[in-house]
């Protein structure tokens, strides 16, 4: 299979033309277009284990908000996100939050935490 | 009778753009200043905008909005910013007299230098004449996300997308991840208008078509949406007879443009830009009141939260110095700053001789390679960039020097044919 990718490594954009197999995962047989080392290393990757950051929201026991917003520390394979998902939704944590408090570490044996994003104060 | 107060500065808004304002304003010297939000907490849109991206170019590291908005907000609590939370300013005019409402008392505030900071809506069905059934479940994308963010609430099952803007497509992203099956993102141009990671990674990682130069011709349902009939569209926009499908759906978010708000902006008699639908403005971000300056996506819709504390605090050091000094002589004296082929439109639209203008603007097609001149009346290039890749998605920034500027009374910015 052929495609076009957009490396998004840095602001020059550049428009890689990706041959790869089909298949889970992908294996990259050639590319063309990008100008320097890292969109090498990043076409292989985005093809073969494209890696992602994600938010969410968590419920939240006695806050003046309902929900804190919490999103990943680190990059996850794509795969696995909805597997993450299911490991946040389950989470009901106490308010006061702080932005940066970890409410999950390895979510779905994954190398990120889950950090809440919003300040919630305790409501009395 | 309202009370009546006085203040140097006050700042209408407390989002991404009222908020670096306050803070530059106060660190360039302003002490009496008031900070306005109408909303019961700080950060604006940014509250309900929790995807992460924010925050590269000021941070260096990619924040969600909430984290963003906070880093600003602890700047505000430690320079002792004074902010008033619930409180809308129901009028202006143009000798800076703003009546406020909190909560049902009212005052009249006279103002030194007034910043403008509403920021914008969102486009709504009302703006696009889709005929059709008026059932529930048709919402703005920023309505959707701020349901599914804030309250909690999914609106839907079965989501459908009309534009491809940022908002609609990490929409999409959301409500998969909440267990929506999103069917499809139709945009009436033949390219997108959002951003292309977010197409990558909100739509393509989750198998989303979008579907170019397509749009929506009629809504079905009574009480509850039941879907749309959407058909291809010719280089003039027009639909073509043949290409119509119906798409099932429960759920219809817009995300087809956003306008800044200027209610107040017009109410003073502030010029205002037939295409950013924002004020006019010289290099300071001082509007044609003398005093009254704008910024954010008031004055124009930005792509990035980045530029707009950026401009914000272009404004807040201005107002500041504003107050201080009174408008600079100078100042009365502006070069003209037209958009030429190519470009839709440029902010500011016009500058002082001798001040250094960054200058942004939005170009009308995508294009690689492409060459972005300033030139002089007489056609000469005074500045000239190539840019590997142009998109309207994406602001164009150039910076002009203040010398490069001097004797001359017009600029042309264009896209080399």
């Amino acid at each position: 299979m052929k495609n076009e990718f957009l490396c998004v490594v840095c602001p020059n954009g550049c428009l890689i033309d990706a041959e790869f197999t089909e298949g889970k995962p992908p294996k990259l047989i050639a590319f063309e277009g990008h100008k320097c080392q890292r969109g090498e290393v990043w076409i292989r990757q985005e093809i073969e284990n494209p890696m992602r950051t994600f938010s969410s929201n968590v419920l939240v026991e006695n806050g003046n908000c309902i929900t804190a917003s919490v999103r990943t520390t680190k990059p996850v394979p794509l795969a696995r996100v909805m597997d993450i998902m299911d490991e946040i939704r389950k989470l009901y944590p106490k308010a006061p939050l702080h932005v940066g408090d970890v409410l999950l570490n390895n979510p779905a044996g994954t190398d990120t935490s889950i950090i809440v994003t919003r300040e919630v104060e305790q409501t009395r | 009778m309202p009370e009546r107060i006085k203040k140097d500065l006050i700042i209408i808004g407390g989002g991404p753009a009222g908020l670096a304002a306050a803070v530059a304003a106060k660190k360039a010297g302003c002490r009496d200043l008031l900070l306005i939000e109408r909303d019961k907490m700080l950060g604006g849109i940014l509250n309900q905008c929790i995807h992460d991206g924010f925050g590269l170019h000021r941070f260096g590291e990619a924040l969600s909005g909430p984290e963003y908005a906070q880093r600003y907000i602890d700047m505000i609590h430690e320079l002792e910013i004074p902010v008033a939370l619930n409180t809308i300013v129901l009028s202006m005019n143009d000798h800076r007299r703003v009546l406020v409402s909190t909560m049902g008392s009212l005052q009249e505030i006279e103002a030194g230098a007034i910043i403008l900071a509403m920021g914008c809506r969102e486009r709504a069905r009302g703006a696009l004449s889709i005929p059709g059934n008026r059932p529930s479940g048709v919402y703005t994308a920023g309505a959707a996300q701020n349901f599914v963010n804030m309250e909690n609430i999914m609106p839907g099952k079965r989501v459908v997308i009309l534009g491809s803007g940022d908002i609609g497509l990490i929409m999409a992203r959301r409500m998969t991840l909440e267990g929506a099956k999103v069917e499809a993102v139709f945009e009436l141009l033949p390219y997108s208008s959002g951003l292309p990671r977010n197409i990558q990674q909100c739509l393509v990682d989750y198998e989303i078509p979008l579907h170019l130069s397509t749009t929506i011709i009629d809504i079905h349902g009574m009480d509850r949406l039941e879907g749309v009939t959407v058909a291809q569209v010719d280089e003039k926009r027009t639909p073509i007879a043949g290409t119509e499908r119906f798409v099932p759906c429960d759920t219809l978010l817009l995300s087809v443009g956003l306008i800044p708000e200027n209610e107040l902006a017009r109410e003073a008699g502030i010029e205002l830009h037939p295409v950013t639908g924002g004020a006019v403005v010289d290099d300071s971000c001082m509007t044609s009141v003398r005093g009254i300056f704008s910024c954010g996506n008031a004055l124009h819709v930005h792509d990035l939260v980045d530029w707009v504390s950026e401009e914000a605090e272009r404004a807040g050091v201005n107002a500041a110095e504003f107050i201080r000094a009174g408008q600079d002589e100078a100042a009365r004296r502006t070069v003209e700053i037209t958009p030429g082929c190519g470009v839709r439109y440029t902010l500011p639209q016009k500058a002082v001789p001798g001040h250094d203008t960054p200058l942004a603007f939005r170009v009308t097609e995508p294009s690689r390679n492409g060459v972005v001149q300033v030139l002089d009346s007489s056609g000469g290039v005074i500045a000239e960039e190539t840019h590997a890749r142009l998109h309207p998605a994406e602001m164009v920034w150039m910076a002009l020097k203040g010398e490069q500027l001097a004797g001359l009374e017009r600029l042309e910015v264009r896209v080399r044919p």
